[in-house]
């Protein structure tokens, strides 16, 4: 997809407490449309918590997540969606989301925002294809008119189903596994279910795809099979990539962008090379040397 | 015990010693239960005889039992496991595949027939009554409940309920109104989905035992409303004289123009119950042909996915909450149908019929029969209602035992000893296999194995 430089998704004062603990504060940036935008930090820096954020799994404490999709103009209109208090406005050169204002299912169904896990989740005693098809759960109970026409046997609930099928078939092609469709997906390999959450994940025909560590667990040879899917995803489909990825390979050879967190703020954002040399960031990573602390220490009074 | 040379060597002694332990923990639980026997002479006193006899013979059987399982069935096992599995399944097993379910309907279709034609009008009610009908209301109660535990994977304790709603609301409707059975069927079958709906509400955050502990009481609840709401139900007293389903409004009686009177034959109450059966019979194939066809559509997918992983449903975009309440309400509707019938059936109905009993009934039909499994549901609605009918067949028992034997007050404990064989057989239930019904290759079945459940309050990480 044709890169325009325009946001899909503007995190704007992204805050979320439990309790006491501020796991997100005050975290803003924008994922570029048609880029793959990469969120990386150390352990607990609260990645994960922003990614259950924008796909509705907790509503955030405060601040705005907004999701457009069609023409870039449409983002003058957010502001005006914010008062009325609407969790979306459609129109016909495109749509405009408050994600933080929808429920989980939602997020997934009308604003398009697909997500893996990090510990994954598929459904292990589900055939690969069946994987599949529930990711097009929608699009079929439309096709089987909520299940009455499907249950009579209209005929285009089947025409439906050997739509989905096809496209089921073109991505298990993609990640390569077609030999194992009709297998659980519970006994494939570690890799290979990395793959087919994906492939289940661009089957529901997302706008913004969230990776959770994609690559974790993945030995070198997969990590760059990997690589190039999400190259291929980035350039041949309309979608945007926002992933969470510790695997420092992976993120400055594919991504766009990197925004880094750490304890829940944003220390950097910036094209991959700027952000490697970021005092910051490996001040974040590796830590700093003894007479930088000292100074700090002089600096707060201690 | 330790691998190799020793393990394998079957151990006499240590069965042995196993056995002799099994036997005393026997007699501690059984001397109360068995050794003891408490009864009220004319004079209303307690009088306490003992059966000592008795007694040794449970305590023989258990521990001779114990030594078979530790002495031959274990190393059994255990070799069976260590033999490889065969590439390719043995050719029968694709014949049986193929002709096990035509066979299996085509037998019952013909069965009240042959019975009644080699039985007669005298003998042949047991068979078709208590046999036939009675595992085909299970059967059916199975086949819904496993919509509701085997694919949508909500453990429903209290499924009874709405066996109860339909019954209730058929006796009630009919009594009330005056309106026919194949009017009230499917009013029993909405009003049961509506209660299955306003109990899945309040439990939609629930998954696993605590949704088990909620459904439990929503059954309790339900019955205890039809013991206490005299002014509706009659209480304990129950409902009786409900109108009998009629045939095309032919009633099965011996008037002038009863059924037998009109197609001239000679009246025999046979008839009604042969119609009886064929009735729940097609009720049961509706239920089976609808749950097969549903898991074909989105929405059966949706309910086994369902089952698998709710966080991940939710991160594809289906609403799981709408998901449950179908689950919930298809379930409740086959119970509603099947409590109808029930009440047609027997024409008097009450609370006793819907206790906490009969929901752990038809939730062991669905576990030993397979998790999502319909013929396994079958063959286990079989066993279990048929053979607790058998027992009452034993009379020959009493010409062995004495007469004041009793076989089916065993029921309860052959019931425990079949459902510990079959769980350490088949964990995963008599049919333990998953059939997918869309493929790319072609068709296969696949272990259940995989198959688990995840609490939905495990990390999202």
């Amino acid at each position: 997809m044709a890169r325009d430089g325009s946001a899909v998704l503007r995190v704007e004062h992204l805050t979320m407490r439990f309790g006491g603990l501020v796991a997100v504060d005050n975290v803003s940036f924008d994922v570029e449309r048609g880029a793959i935008t990469a969120l990386i930090g150390p352990n607990g820096a609260g990645k994960t918590t922003v990614f259950n954020c924008i796909t509705g799994f907790y509503k955030p404490t405060e601040g705005r997540l907004a999701l457009q999709r069609g023409e870039p103009a449409l983002w003058n209109a957010l502001e005006d969606v914010t008062q009325t208090g609407a969790r979306s406005v459609t129109r016909r050169d495109g749509a405009l989301f408050l994600l933080e204002r929808m429920p989980d299912y939602l997020v997934a169904q009308q604003a398009r925002v697909a997500r893996t896990f990090q510990n994954i989740r598929l459904f292990p005693g589900m055939t690969v294809l069946e994987n599949l098809l529930v990711a097009q759960h929608n699009r079929l109970m439309r096709a089987s008119g909520y299940t009455l026409l499907g249950i009579f046997g209209f005929p285009s609930y089947g025409a439906a189903e050997r739509g989905a099928i096809d496209k089921a078939r073109a991505w298990l092609d993609r990640v390569g596994l077609n030999e194992r469709a009709d297998d659980p997906a519970g006994n494939l390999p570690y890799g290979a279910q990395r793959r087919l959450e994906i492939a289940r994940a661009m089957c529901t025909d997302p706008v913004l795809l969230c990776l959770d560590e994609p690559a974790a667990g993945l030995n070198p040879r997969e990590s760059a099979e990997l690589n190039e899917l999400l190259l291929v995803v980035r350039d041949e489909y309309p979608v945007s990539i926002l992933l969470i990825e510790h695997d420092m390979t992976v993120v400055m050879n594919i991504s766009d962008h990197v925004v880094v967190l750490d304890y829940g703020v944003k220390i950097a954002d910036g094209a991959p090379e700027a952000v490697r040399n970021d005092a910051k960031v490996i001040a974040a990573y590796l830590g700093v040397a003894d007479e930088e602390v000292a100074r700090v220490e002089a600096e707060v009074g201690l | 015990m330790g691998p190799g040379a020793q393990s394998e060597r079957v151990d006499a002694a240590g069965a042995l010693r196993d056995a002799a332990l099994t036997g005393l923990i026997a007699f501690a639980l059984f001397l109360p239960l068995i050794g003891f026997l408490t009864a009220v002479n004319i004079g209303n006193d307690l009088i306490l005889t003992t059966r000592w006899p008795l007694l040794a013979v449970f305590v023989a059987i258990t521990a001779a039992g114990r030594f078979v399982y530790v002495f031959a069935l274990l190393p059994w096992l255990a070799r069976r496991a260590q033999r490889p599995v065969p590439a390719e399944p043995p050719a029968w097993r694709g014949y049986v595949a193929n002709w096990f379910v035509p066979c299996a309907i085509a037998f019952v279709v013909v069965y009240p027939l042959f019975i009644f034609f080699t039985l007669g009008s005298g003998g042949g009610q047991k068979w078709i009554d208590n046999f036939g009908i009675q595992i085909l209301i299970y059967v059916m109660l199975g086949w819904g409940l496993n919509i509701v535990v085997g694919l949508a994977g909500l453990l429903d304790l209290g499924y009874v309920a709405f066996y109860a709603v339909g019954a209730y609301s058929y006796a009630l409707l009919a009594k009330t109104f005056g309106l026919g059975f194949w009017v009230l069927l499917p009013l029993a079958g909405i009003l049961s989905s509506f209660w299955g709906i306003l109990l899945g509400f309040p439990v939609l955050r629930l998954r696993g035992d605590y949704l088990a502990i909620v459904t439990l009481a929503f059954g309790e609840i339900i019955r205890l409303v039809l013991i206490n709401w005299v002014a509706l139900t009659n209480g304990y007293a129950g409902i009786i004289g409900i109108p009998r389903p009629t045939f095309f409004g032919m009633p099965f009686d011996a008037s002038d123009h009863g059924f037998a009177a009109v197609f001239g034959l000679q009246f025999s109450p046979l008839y009604r119950i042969i119609f009886l059966y064929y009735v729940i019979l097609a009720l049961a194939l509706l239920t089976c042909f609808v749950t097969v066809r549903l898991r074909r559509l989105p929405i059966g997918r949706a309910w086994e996915a369902l089952r698998e992983d709710e966080i991940a449903c939710r991160s594809l975009g289906i609403n799981t909450t709408n998901t449950k309440l179908t689950a919930f309400a298809m379930g409740a509707m086959f119970a509603g149908f099947a409590g109808s019938f029930f009440a047609a059936r027997e024409a008097f109905i009450s609370p006793e019929s819907f206790t906490f009993i009969e929901s752990a009934t038809i939730l062991a039909i669905v576990v030993l029969g397979g998790m999502g499994s319909q013929i396994g549901v079958v063959i286990a609605a079989i066993v279990m209602i048929g053979g607790s009918e058998l027992l009452r067949q034993l009379d020959f028992l009493k010409d062995i035992f004495g007469p004041t034997f009793d076989p089916t007050q065993y029921r309860m404990l052959l019931f425990g000893l079949a459902m510990v064989l079959i769980m350490v057989w088949r964990p995963r239930g008599l049919i333990a296999t998953r059939a997918p019904l869309v493929f790319l290759k072609g068709r296969k079945t696949i272990s259940a194995d995989p198959v688990k459940e995840r609490h939905a309050t495990e990390g999202l990480g």
